[in-house]
């Protein structure tokens, strides 16, 4: 159960924009610790955003993604107050959910 | 009988392990009952083990993207820190349904792939790590083609 997800949904002109900060270390298994141990890899593999029931956005992360990802993204047909849902897994099964309303 | 299907199920549990996130994913949305989308959308998962670009077309099913005008690929010149490389891509294609992200030097070329349904624009930021100089590369799949920018990235402080 990771952090909390730091996201944002706003309308204008009809169209939603989100913005979503994910707390992860996003480590790619090459980078050594202050010991010279090699700090296994650990990173966020998938990402799920959904309005209500619908899937907006998918997203397949790599390790070349920056630590702490940060994602926006714009999707038709939100509604202020409807809720906009950021799932994410990584590469141990850890997974996170977080909820915003469009305001 | 009883010792066949244990067998299966360790050799499924073993795949699942192996190939990470990916099952792991449909396995959790699954269980939460969100499988609106089918479980193989997006690209194979050895994707992002490819070395370079030309690897990792060739990982995403051998794909000759055509140069394209109408993708507008936003990136620093200069990255003082690769390790957070912003950048914004937006696909004028009317349909966009897939936006990949690759930089071609990186140890592992790919870094993500988007998966647009309907009602979604093609555009995306994001925030990436690039270890050197290198040329960077959008992907965008509409109307079932692919086509592509790429842009070089000065890299004065590697972070990968």
């Amino acid at each position: 159960m990771g952090n909390p997800s730091k996201m944002r949904a706003s309308l204008k002109d009809g169209v939603v924009e989100v913005k979503a900060l994910m707390q992860h270390a996003m480590e790619n298994g090459r980078r050594k610790d202050e010991a010279g141990n090699l700090v296994p890899a650990w990173y966020i593999t998938d990402v799920k955003f959904q309005h209500g029931d619908r899937t907006v956005l998918e997203i397949q992360l790599g390790t070349p993604v920056s630590k702490n990802p940060l994602m926006g993204f714009r999707f038709k047909g939100g509604k202020v107050g409807e809720k906009v849902t950021l799932s994410w897994v990584d590469n141990r099964g850890d997974t996170r959910s977080d909820v915003v309303a469009i305001g | 009988m009883r010792r066949s299907e244990n067998k299966t199920i360790d050799v499924a549990r073993r795949k699942v392990l192996k190939t990470g996130g990916g099952l792991g994913l449909l396995g959790v949305f699954t269980a939460l009952g969100l499988t609106s989308l089918p479980a193989w959308a997006g690209v194979k998962r050895a994707a992002f083990e490819a070395k370079s670009l030309g690897e990792a077309l060739d990982a995403m099913g051998g794909i000759v993207p055509l140069e394209s005008a109408k993708i507008i690929l936003t990136a620093p010149e200069i990255a003082e820190n690769g390790a957070e490389v912003s950048i914004t891509v937006e696909s004028m294609f009317p349909r966009t349904e897939q936006i990949s992200i690759l930089v071609d030097k990186n140890p592992t070329a790919l870094a993500a792939n988007f998966t647009f349904p309907q009602g979604t624009e093609g555009y995306i930021s994001t925030r990436i790590k690039m270890a050197q100089t290198s040329k960077l590369v959008v992907l965008v799949k509409a109307e079932g083609k692919y086509y592509r920018v790429s842009r070089e990235v000065k890299v004065t402080g590697g972070g990968c």
